[in-house]
This record gives C-alpha cells, structure tokens and sequence, in this order.
C-alpha cells in the first residue's frame, strides 16, 4: 500500500480496504431476536412512562417493547411508525441517551436503561424487510400540497398527507432524496445505503412525486408553488454553513465537515476518500464528532476536535464524545482558531485558550499552534436563501406549534424552523403535525 | 456456619436438602453426582413392580412457562415411573447406600393395589438397606389411569389400606406421599396417619396444560399432534403447596405429624419457609433440573447465614415455628390498620402503583408534579398490591398505624385490641344473637 496514517498531506487510501470496511461497519448492530426478547423482557411499562415524554415524536415505547416482547414485532413496528415514519432511521441516529434512554426508570434504576433504541431498530427492520408499505391512502381528495425538501420534515410531512389522500410533490435540491439522512449522518451509523432504501419504502404508499435538482429560489419559485398547490410545506433544512472568521481560512483544505461527511457517505469506496495526516476539526456538536471519528477511522493520525467552551457544553451528548475519544480523537476545550497558516494548503493552526466570564467568552492570549493538514469547520449551519415574506424567529423560519408560519398556506418544520431541537426525530414530528394542520385545513375548505 | 444436620423420622443427613422422587434420582450416575454435589438424600425414581418395562413416550416429556427472561417458573411432565429394569435400580440403591451410609436414600414405589405386589417389593426393597420408602399416591397422568399414584391417593380409604400394608410388611419408615389434586389435603393426611404412616410427603405434580400450540392446536408438551394433562411443579406451585403443608400442621388430627414438603423449593429462603411452616425436611426437583445439582451449595451456603443471624443452632428450632400463625380468615384481626408508604429516595418512577391503585384498586396513590407518587391515607385500605407491582424491593412498605391515631380513610381511632370477624358487629351471626 503507498500510502499509510503517516503519509504527509491529505490523501486517500491511508487503511486498506478490510481496515475502512471493519471502521464503518454498523455502529449498533442490529439485535438478534434471542437479544430482542432478554432486551424487551427489561422494560417495567411504565405508567405515563418517561420514556415516551423524552420522545419528540411521542412513540409509545412500553407498547412497543410489550409488543416485542409477545412476539409481534410487526405490530411494534406498526405502533412505532404511526407516531413516525422514518422509525429505522430514528433508531439508528437518534441521540438515545439523552432522549427516551436518558429519561428511562432503569437508568434512574441501574444506571442501564431499556436498550430502546435497538429494540426500535429491531421492530422497524422486522417489518421493513419484508419490503411492504403498512399504510394505505385513503380516498383521493383531490388536494395537492407542495413540499420543498425531501429531508426527514419534509417525508415525514408527504407521507402523512399521502395517507390521508392528497397528492404530494416533493421538490429537492439535491441529486437524491433524504436531505440530512443521506448526506449528513455519519456513514457507520447508516449502513447499507438504509437511507436509500427507507425513502423507497416510504413513497411506496403512493401519491407523492419527488423532483430533485429543485431548489427553491433558484430552480423553483415560493410564489408558483403558492398559486399552483392547495398548501406549501417548507422542510429546506439549513444549507448554509458558517465559515471561520481568522486569516487563512481560504488556504486549501479549509472545509466544511458538512461537506466532507457529505463525501465520505458519497464515497463508493472509502479508500478514496480524502483526509489529512494532521486534522484539527473546529467545534463542539454531532456534526464535529461526525467528522473527526470519521477522519480517525479513514486513517488520519491525529485528529483533534477544538471547542471554545468547555466539556459540559458540547452540543455532542457525553455518549458521542465518548465514542470520539474511543476512536481516538483528541478534544481540547477552551480553545477557539486565530489564525490558520500555510502556504496555499494550510499547515497550521493556531487557537487561543479561553474562560468563560460574566461578559462571556474571553481569549486569555496564551495560544496553541497544532499541525494542520485538514482543518474542518462545524461551527454551524444557517438557513440559507431565506423566503421572502416569511417572518424570521431568530435566524430561523417562525412557526407555531402546527407548523403555520407567518403566511397563511405555508407550513414549514425540521431545521428550517423554530422549534425543537435540530435533530431528525424532531424534523420528523414537524413534518408530521404540519401535515396533521395542513389536513384539517384542506378537508375543512 | 451453622450444623444443618436434620433428624427425620430417625434418618440423620447432613442437610435438609434431598432431591424428590424424580429424572434427576433415576440412576447410580445421577445419585453419585447428586451425593458429591452436597444433597443430603434422595428419593429414588418410583420402582414399580417386576415385570415388563414401562413404556414412556418418544416425544417432549415437559412444559413449561416462563418470566421474565425465560427464567422457569413452572414445569410439567408426561414422564412415568422409572422404565429401567427393577432388579438393577435395586443393585445401584444397595450399592450407593453402602458408599453413603450418611445420606439418605428413600425408595419411592408404585405397584398395583394388592397387597401381594406391595409384599413382593417391599421385601426386594429391605434387601438394599434403603433407609425407608415412599408410597408415590401422587402421579396424575399415565399411571393414574391403572389404578395407581393419584387415582390411589384421591381416596383416603386406599391411601389407609395400602399403607397400613406397607407397615406391615416393612419395618422401616414408610412416608406417604400426596397428591394436591383433591379438594382437602387434610383428610388425605389423616388417613396416612391412621394407617400408620410415619410422615407424609406433599406435594406430588398438580394437573396441567401448561399452553397451546397455536399453529398446531395441540397442548403441550406435544406429541405427534395431541397433548394430555401432565404433572405441574416449580416455584410456581410453591404458594399451592405451602398452604397445604401449612394445613396438615395445624390439623388436630395430624399436627406434629412429620411432613416433608416438595413443591417449588428454588433457594434456601424456600426451604426455610417450609420449614417453619411445618416441614421436616424439603425436598427438590424442578431448581436441579433447571440449574443442576450445583444449587445445592447456595441452599446449604443460605439456610446457614440465616441461622446464623438469627442464631440457630440446629434446624430443629425454628421447625414449625410460624405454624401457630396461620389462621383462618375469621380470626385476623380487623382492627388492625396499615397504610402503605412510598421511600421517595428509593423511587424509581415507573408509576406501576399509580396504574395498579388507579385502575384496579381503591385510588389511593396521587401522581404529583415531577411523577412524584404519594399515597393518599384517606383512601388506601392497605391492600398491598403497589408493594406487589412494584419492581423495586422494600421501595414501598405497609405501615402499621398505632392505637389512638384516627385512620383518616374511616374517620375512626384505631384501638389497640384485638377484634376479629367472630365478634364484628356487621357479622350477621353476631347481630342475631344480639
């Protein structure tokens, strides 16, 4: 092999092939049914059960766990994807331990909480495997309802309009459908192109097109979808990624870890993939950790994560920052980049200590220089090519607790819009109660 | 740690602990292993009359039904008496008894009820130096149907006449072994004391199915599409057979009456409930057949740190010691209030007692902010089921109220004495004589 974790620079094929397939093998394994069964028999069905509470979209987990437990998991599967659709990716990115695990008896108990969301992973490829859609569409309406964006918000949204008999077209921007859950999730969390194929199942319910290459502003107008459909649902995610503001930030292989978990999902063999010797990603949420352990498990050296604030305040839950230091990556609190150096491709960064204060966050002048072939930025993305007419909350697309966003006919959920925290179970329980608005609003015109 | 030798009926063993009449006691090999293992007798596998072999099924011989985690809490079985030829279970007794003169190897035995084929093996049976016999009136399937087990042990005249045979034509102790498949365990018992019995055994397997295959519609345990009723054991028979051995102890007519009780003896806290309830000595089968012989180290290891702490120094002391405690329903005292009490600290949340008390029983527990559970004293009646639907051990407890308190679920002082349903003034009987 030519080239090797210490090869200088950035360059693909530093692990063989056998090493990168181990590295992004599935995180959490599937469960077999004798571990689904000793897993399931674990749950107390709590009455009013936390578990449930801690769920953005309301799954009810003790039914669902009772129903593995007496051996229908379809019918889980059934209880789990009428409260969200997208249920088998949930399972497999849904941030756990601070959700319905976090807030499980069990853990308050032992410290071990129900393995939920394995068992959820379990019930939903029970049924998905056998390739079938659960839900029918009820008879047309005639109503057709536009949706801009095929992430979790926006299928989650077509879906339970298809259910209830409108048609649905989708307009993406991007080459395929999934928005975040087919670019934005780290690869070994997602696994024979699930993503892919859970889109597949999802439209086979029927009545909703997907047009990509569609991005609104651009390829599509706000205004034309308001005149030609009975309702708009906005799920655009945020595209836009903040950019460092320090000298050097254009030398070459200064990048968005957006982009570069994009490429490394892309990737049709990891073993082209791209990545430095020396990495230094910038930040402190899922998408820094995302890109460091994949930097680590692509064959980079040193790979070290830099957040200005410390530990605690990482937006990355404590189970995600652990697994970065179990692949190896290094995080440095209290530090923020000053200045990025190199001739033409970066070689360097330089980051100041900080201390929190009561004015906030203050450089105390000591700095640090690390080598730097690959300096990743997640410091944040932003909604980009914001619709006009639309009221902002913050930075974001104001809407109410349905959805309805300042303009009458324009729902509008997932990252996009104010709300819930910017995670796909979130994105999926927006798209679905706009839906559940957007419905009521049709059959009652 | 504390001698855990035991006396019954004159057989001294080193522990109370011997296996039942069984698979597990069916062979040298398995007895061997049994003695090495720690057990302080056995009963051997029922010897039935010389003569063809009996003939079993080829099929599934147990059922069964789980907990959580599959963890075994009832098993029944279509097996019958030992299908090994009768001559060579003798040789195998004899020889064992020679090597572990300080076990215990009773011999259970099913023959016709005539009294030439009791005479027959009974002799063969002295021959071994067996320290006794127990007359199996217990099997539910298979044999009962030949006029043997529990077809013989549903009618207390049988039961007196077959072991008043046995008593004399043998010399040794002659324990009666019973079947829980009638109505009154007592009058069974009575009649194995009239007939000279020196102990009764209890319980044998009660009548079961244990679940339906629902592709096939066949009980099972199943063979070849059809299923009949077997014998059912294991820690879930355990409350059936406790009741009865509690009865026997408390009959006039056979209190002090040496019992050995069978029936779901899982651990050592089994054993000694049995124990005090009135037993002389348990006996085990379902917990070996689950987990091998090797629990027997935690019995032995068990029982003795609890004499210990309690400082007992032989099991003699504290046989039957909970026995002058149970009562029938009419003497409990009524006026006797306890309310039931939630540790906060030790509270998981899970709100199991909310749903049980909300949905089922008397609305007593409140659901506070934060899934705070409380109870509410005016409406608990102490039932007790939030203490028994609650995953967390000693999380909620029944306390006792004490005299001079009001009970504010009836608005009346609780009084210090005693008064039950014989003298309450709601008891119709009362009220006539008055």
């Amino acid at each position: 092999m030519a080239e090797s974790t210490r090869t200088p620079g950035v360059a693909p094929g530093r692990l063989d092939t056998a090493t990168l397939e181990t590295n992004f093998a599935d995180l959490h394994g599937a469960l077999e049914p004798h571990e689904a069964q000793v897993a399931a028999d674990r749950c107390y069905f709590c009455h009013d059960a936390p578990c449930v509470t801690a769920c953005p979209t309301t799954i009810d987990i003790p039914l669902f766990i009772r129903q593995i437990a007496t051996g229908t998991p379809k019918a889980a599967a059934k209880t789990i994807f009428d409260q969200n659709i997208l249920g088998g990716m949930c399972a497999r990115v849904c941030p756990t331990e601070t959700l319905c695990e976090e807030a499980c008896v069990r853990e308050a108990a032992e410290g071990k909480p129900v393995d939920i969301g394995r068992l959820q992973r379990f019930a939903t490829d029970t049924l998905m495997n056998e390739g079938k859609q659960p839900y029918s569409r009820a008879a047309a309406t005639g109503k057709k309802v536009a949706v801009v964006g095929a992430g979790p918000a926006g299928l989650s949204c077509a879906h339970r309009l298809a259910m209830y008999g409108h048609d649905v077209v989708i307009f993406d921007a991007k080459d395929k459908p999934g928005g975040l859950n087919e670019y934005g999730i780290a690869a070994y969390k997602s696994v024979n192109n699930f993503a892919n194929n859970e889109v597949a199942w999802l439209l086979s319910i029927g009545g909703i097109e997907i047009k990509q290459g569609q991005a609104i502003g651009s390829d599509i107008a706000l205004a034309d979808l308001q005149n030609e459909y009975d309702a708009v649902f906005l799920g655009v995610g945020l595209d836009g990624t903040n950019k460092l503001a320090v000298p050097g930030a254009e030398l070459n292989h200064v990048t968005d870890a957006v982009q570069f978990i994009a490429d490394v999902r892309q990737s049709e063999d990891y073993t082209d993939v791209a990545v430095g010797r020396h990495v230094v990603v910038i930040g402190g949420g899922m998408t820094a950790i995302d890109a460091a352990v994949q930097a680590r498990l692509l064959g980079a050296e040193n790979v070290t994560i830099a957040y200005r604030r410390d530990q605690e305040n990482m937006n990355a839950s404590r189970w995600e920052q652990e697994l970065a230091a179990a692949k190896g990556c290094n995080i440095l609190p209290h530090l923020q980049p000053v200045s990025i150096e190199g001739k033409g491709e970066v070689t360097s960064i330089t980051l100041e200590y900080t201390d929190a204060t009561t004015d906030g966050l203050k450089g105390t002048g000591e700095t640090v220089t690390l080598n730097a072939d690959q300096v990743l930025m997640a410091v944040g993305q932003t909604l980009e090519g914001q619709p006009a007419g639309l009221s902002l909350s913050g930075s974001k697309i104001q809407v109410d607790s349905a959805g309805r966003t300042s303009v009458d006919g324009i729902w509008a959920g997932g990252d996009c819009a104010s709300g819930g925290d910017d995670l796909t179970v979130t994105a999926v329980a927006e798209g679905r109660d706009a839906a559940e608005d957007i419905h009521k609003q049709l059959i009652s015109n | 740690m504390a001698d855990l030798t035991t006396e019954f009926l004159g057989i001294r063993t080193p522990n109370p602990f011997w296996l039942a009449s069984a698979p597990p006691t069916d062979k040298e090999y398995n007895v061997r292993r049994a003695f090495e293992a720690g057990w302080g007798g056995v009963v051997w596998k029922t010897l039935g009359s010389d003569g063809p072999p009996i003939v079993n099924v080829n099929g599934a011989r147990y059922g069964a039904i789980w907990g959580a985690d599959r963890r075994l809490l009832g098993l029944n079985n279509i097996e019958l008496i030992t299908d090994r030829p009768l001559q060579i279970n003798l040789d195998e007794i004899k020889q064992l008894k020679q090597e572990y003169p300080d076990r215990a190897i009773i011999v259970s035995l099913m023959v016709p009820c005539e009294e030439q084929a009791w005479k027959d093996i009974l002799a063969r049976v002295d021959e071994t130096g067996a320290d006794g016999i127990e007359l199996n009136f217990g099997c539910p399937h298979g044999m009962a149907e030949r006029g043997m087990g529990s077809a013989v042990g549903q009618v207390p005249e049988y039961i007196e006449m077959v072991t008043r045979w046995c008593k004399e034509n043998y010399d040794k102790p002659v324990i009666v072994k019973l079947t829980p498949n009638i109505t009154d365990i007592r009058f069974a018992a009575r009649a194995a004391k009239a007939g000279g019995a020196d102990a009764v055994s209890l319980i044998n397997t009660i009548n079961s199915i244990t679940s339906v295959n629902l592709d096939t519609m066949s009980p099972e345990p199943s063979i070849d599409g059809k299923g009949t009723h077997g014998g059912y054991c294991g820690p879930a028979v355990k409350p059936i057979c406790m009741h009865m051995v509690a009865e026997i102890a408390r009959d006039d007519e056979t209190s002090g009456f040496p019992i050995s009780a069978i029936g779901g003896v899982t651990t050592w806290r089994d054993a000694a409930e049995y124990m005090v309830t009135g037993a002389g000595n348990v006996q085990v089968c379902t917990a070996a057949m689950t987990y091998g012989f090797k629990i027997v180290e935690e019995m032995i290891s068990g029982l003795s740190d609890w004499m210990d702490s309690k400082g007992y120094t032989s099991t003699s002391e504290f046989m039957g010691q909970a026995v002058p405690n149970v009562t029938d329903w009419q003497y409990l005292n009524l006026n006797y209030v306890a309310k039931a009490k939630i540790d906060q600290d030790s509270c998981i949340k899970c709100g199991r007692c909310f749903a049980a008390c909300e949905d089922t029983s008397h609305q007593a527990i409140w659901m506070k902010e934060g899934r705070v559970f409380e109870v509410n004293d005016a409406e608990c009646v102490a039932c007790n089921l939030c203490v028994n639907v609650c995953p967390v051990e000693d999380c909620i407890t029944m306390e006792p109220m004490a005299a001079g308190e009001t009970d504010p679920r009836t608005g009346k002082e609780v009084v210090a004495e005693y008064g039950n349903w014989t003298t309450h003034p709601n008891n119709p009987s009362v009220f006539e004589k008055a």
